[in-house]
């Protein structure tokens, strides 16, 4: 995915959509993530200026939401759902493969892939289900993971 | 002549490839000079035929699945685009047992219309609620909607006239209508497929929620997992205005009603009405206290309705078909249908909507077909992570609140989850620990700390560790987490750690690992 490079600039652009609308503070933070990949460190303090909170409040939001992130997201990001009904067909194993195949953990993230839990996708009856860049995987495989990423992984 | 073919555009089907599905047939149809129209429909909620290819016939539609792209070749060489027989042919889609066997009320749109075509929307029943809602008084609506005895499908089951009475009583010059669509219960994909089949159903129950309450706004609550929800609402949304049914004057009524979408940050407890509410407003999402009731100081402050999705789409068919139709269907308090959803290890996957009071046994053994893995049930969850752990000797409970309830567990949202016996109940119940520790609001200690404990407590027992002592301190911190929390997060996850307990104890009685 292509992100906009951060810059004072192009943010204050997004806020200007956002800022006045009721609530604004998640959908601002939203906003900001969705045109630069993240939140970087300097949007606390536009966001507050823009919606008239503190930066308490805007941090508070920020580390609350399990979305938010305040890094890029690498190239390739795997999302794998560990909720109950995955877990019945088995999305343990399926994690511990995709670490494997991916030289990487659960909730960790190096510069080429981040692999995270994903409560429930609303895909109950194919799982286990996972997202794979964006793209949601019923009956998900390592080996079909694998196959849609382009990731060269030293073994 | 131009053939008419159906391939669901539902995210599940999507995930097991209908996309490619279409992409290939589109192409194939191309290279031999053949004339077809794609229509991208919901889901008819069959998930094992997904990818389920349907071709209108003179005699109704006909279906063919699962298909895979490996298959479209030979689809074309038996003249499916007619209609043809082929290895995958399943007869008319109305005839699968599975689906014809089923009483679809709130999904009786769902997987059969183009989900933003407004004409297939007015052609199969749509507005009809609506225009009837506009010919009446708000008191009669209200009437209409309690009298049909519809509770609340988000899980609590609370009479939805009776809250729609409140806020309409309330006095207040801002109302609103928020619709929870933050369906975060794992085994649950309801609200998901109504959003994507069907937006319109969820649209029209907002307005006359509206209608009867006097609100002028609506806002929908979509959590960030579905993004093609998102989408389709935001797209019917745009329908609807160009089409005079939301806006500054509804149907040319001159009364005003119009909605927005929210998309959530991924956030489980965000799914509580009052977190749900401090979201929207673009706050941490932290429970409320109650009193005071949203109906009365809800969104912004303002008096708000706050229903689920299958409540508000429920909504149109009873002012169209009228309270009697809806609740002369079900079982005591428990009335109209209910959509269940059939998830986990289960063989025949989906959406069986129909009354409530259907047997256990009949969804798991029935529609189900049992497990995936071929391997005997041992457990079924409902009602989400929340809900409790029901042995095969349960079976035979009838499917509606009150019965369940007696059973030691509770409908929620409606979400079967199925495990076979490979699984360990020891696990399960740690993972209710953990799943509460990492969603948690954290406003009240018994949730916030004791999930925490519980999680801990149960990998010393799942060691080992002083089985019985440990057991007993589990037991004990989850009576302060159901007594002292403040709402179902913490209050509920003791529900499938005890039921885990009850009911399958062998898996508790760990020894140690020396």
């Amino acid at each position: 995915m292509k992100f906009t490079p951060w810059s004072i600039d192009a943010a204050s652009a997004v806020l200007a959509a956002t800022c006045d609308k009721p609530g604004p503070v998640l959908i601002s933070l939203q906003a900001i993530q969705e045109e630069f990949g993240y939140v970087p460190e300097g949007a606390v303090e536009l966001v507050a200026k823009a919606c008239n909170v503190s930066r308490a409040d805007v941090h508070g939001v920020l580390t609350y939401y399990h979305d938010l992130r305040t890094s890029l997201p690498p190239a390739t990001v795997l999302r794998i759902c560990v909720a109950e009904a995955c877990q019945s067909v088995g999305s343990r194993k399926l994690v511990s493969e995709v670490e494997k195949s991916f030289n990487t953990r659960m909730d960790e993230s190096n510069k080429d892939v981040e692999l995270k839990p994903v409560y429930c996708l609303g895909n109950c009856a194919l799982g286990p289900s996972a997202i794979v860049n964006g793209e949601l995987i019923g009956r998900a495989t390592a080996q079909g993971i694998k196959s849609m990423t382009s990731v060269q992984v030293s073994s | 002549m131009t053939s008419t073919i159906y391939i669901p555009k539902d995210s599940a089907a999507r995930s097991i490839g209908a996309d490619h599905v279409a992409a290939v047939i589109e192409a194939e149809s191309a290279k031999r000079g053949i004339s077809i129209s794609i229509i991208r429909n919901g889901s008819r909620g069959a998930f094992w035929l997904e990818p389920l290819v349907e071709v209108e016939t003179k005699e109704g539609r006909v279906a063919y699945g699962p298909v895979t792209v490996a298959d479209v070749e030979s689809l074309f060489h038996s003249a499916f685009h007619l209609g043809g027989d082929h290895r995958l042919s399943l007869g008319r889609t109305d005839d699968i047992p599975w689906l014809s066997r089923q009483d679809r009320v709130t999904f009786a749109r769902v997987g059969i219309v183009d989900p933003h075509s407004m004409a297939d929307y007015q052609d199969h029943g749509g507005l009809v609620g609506l225009r009837r809602a506009l010919s009446m008084e708000q008191e009669e609506i209200v009437t209409e909607v309690t009298q049909s005895g519809l509770r609340g499908r988000g899980g609590a089951g609370f009479p939805a006239g009776i809250k729609w009475r409140t806020v309409m009583a309330t006095v207040g010059e801002h109302k609103y209508i928020c619709c929870n669509a933050d369906e975060g219960d794992s085994g649950t994909f309801a609200d998901r497929m109504l959003m994507e089949g069907d937006p319109f159903t969820l649209l029209e129950g907002m307005a006359i929620a509206g209608l009867a309450v006097g609100a002028t706004e609506g806002v929908i609550y979509v959590r960030s997992e579905y993004p093609a929800a998102y989408d389709s609402l935001n797209r019917a949304i745009e329908i609807a205005r160009e089409f005079g049914w939301l806006g500054s004057d509804v149907l040319g009524s001159g009364i005003e009603f119009d909605i927005r979408t929210r998309i959530g940050g991924g956030s489980y407890v965000c799914g509580e009405e009052t977190a749900m509410l401090e979201s929207i407003e673009g706050k941490r999402g932290i429970v409320r206290s109650k009193p005071p009731l949203p109906a009365v100081h809800g969104l912004f402050g303002k008096p708000t309705v706050i229903n689920n999705v299958l409540t508000l789409a429920t909504v149109p068919a009873i002012l169209a078909e009228g309270a009697q139709a809806y609740m002369s269907r079900g079982v005591g308090r428990s009335v109209g249908t209910q959509v269940f959803q059939l998830a986990g290890n289960i063989a025949r996957g989906g959406i069986v909507e129909t009354a409530f009071g259907i047997t256990l046994d009949s969804l798991v053994n029935d529609y189900g077909a049992g497990t995936l893995s071929g391997r005997a049930v041992r457990a079924v969850q409902i009602g989400g992570p929340l809900g409790a752990y029901l042995p095969v000797g349960s079976m035979n409970v009838s499917m509606d609140y009150e019965s369940l309830l007696a059973a030691g567990g509770m409908l929620g949202h409606g979400g079967i989850v199925v495990f076979d016996e490979s699984v360990d109940m020891a696990q399960q119940a740690k993972f209710a620990m953990e799943f509460c520790a990492i969603e948690s609001c954290g406003k009240c200690t018994p949730c916030r700390l004791g999930s925490t404990r519980g999680a801990e407590t149960i990998e010393k027992i799942m060691l080992g560790e002083d089985v019985s002592g440990n057991k007993k301190l589990l037991l004990d911190l989850c009576e302060v987490m159901t007594d002292g929390s403040l709402c179902a997060m913490g209050g509920l996850t003791p529900l499938p750690v005890r039921s885990a307990m009850l009911h399958f104890g062998e898996d508790f009685d760990r020894r140690a690992r020396v």
